[in-house]
């Protein structure tokens, strides 16, 4: 399990070859946020935002059958192409491994305390993002 | 009894403050108490935590409603809604 909240860039690849070591893994679903048109800078709470993905992880594993999973979510300044977040979960299945990691990102969207600031300004939340995570429940 | 408030983002940058501690005055013993409270400054203060506006709360680091209750030492911290990934 690694969950990481920092300013510099991940090698994704290698965060999910990390994630397909155990032999029971047969399955690594991943998502990758990526900065699209425009700069920004990322704020977050430090200490709330890891302890909040940390318990959203948690809410995952006691859905799904995770064996293992990496949300790393980049802060600070970004500019368009950057990549701003993964999530990778690891499982025996590919159906609970898809799963998992949309349930991870779409609570993150909603829950983990970061925000995004645009030249024009504060990005706005999005209903659609709430949607999202209330079809879980 | 003091608690510390936070402020992150756009309230943050309204208030023009990230950080405060603060003893609350008698009768303030929730979030909801406390945001009405701050309110209670005027200007800026008024406008950024209005009711209508939607303004998040956490307590001691975890999302918290508006009925949550205070207690010494709390960090208490307010935010609009986020908006990572």
């Amino acid at each position: 399990m690694r969950i990481a909240v920092q300013p510099h860039d991940f090698d994704a690849g290698a965060e999910i070859r990390a994630l397909s070591r155990d032999p029971k893994v047969g399955a690594v679903a991943s998502f990758i946020g990526v900065v699209r048109e425009v700069g920004m800078t990322l704020e977050h709470y430090p200490g709330m935002t890891e302890k909040a993905l940390e318990k959203i992880v948690a809410q995952a594993g006691s859905r799904w059958q995770v064996l293992d999973c990496s949300v790393i979510h980049r802060v600070g300044e970004l500019k368009p192409t950057d990549q701003i977040v993964l999530v990778a979960v690891a499982s025996a299945h590919r159906g609970e491994a898809f799963a998992a990691c949309e349930f991870i990102m779409d609570y993150l969207k909603t829950q983990a305390p970061f925000w995004k600031k645009e030249a024009a300004g504060w990005v706005e939340a999005r209903a659609a993002d709430d949607q999202a995570a209330e079809r879980w429940k | 009894m003091r608690v510390k408030i936070l402020y992150f983002a756009s309230l943050r940058e309204q208030l023009g403050t990230p950080a405060e501690e603060i003893e609350l005055p008698a009768g303030v013993a929730t979030v909801a108490a406390l945001r009405s409270h701050l309110r209670g400054r005027g200007g800026a203060w008024e406008r950024a935590l209005a009711d209508g506006k939607l303004v998040r709360a956490a307590l001691n680091q975890d999302m918290a409603p508006p009925t949550a209750a205070l207690k010494a030492g709390d960090e208490v911290a307010f935010f609009p809604p986020v908006t990572g990934g």
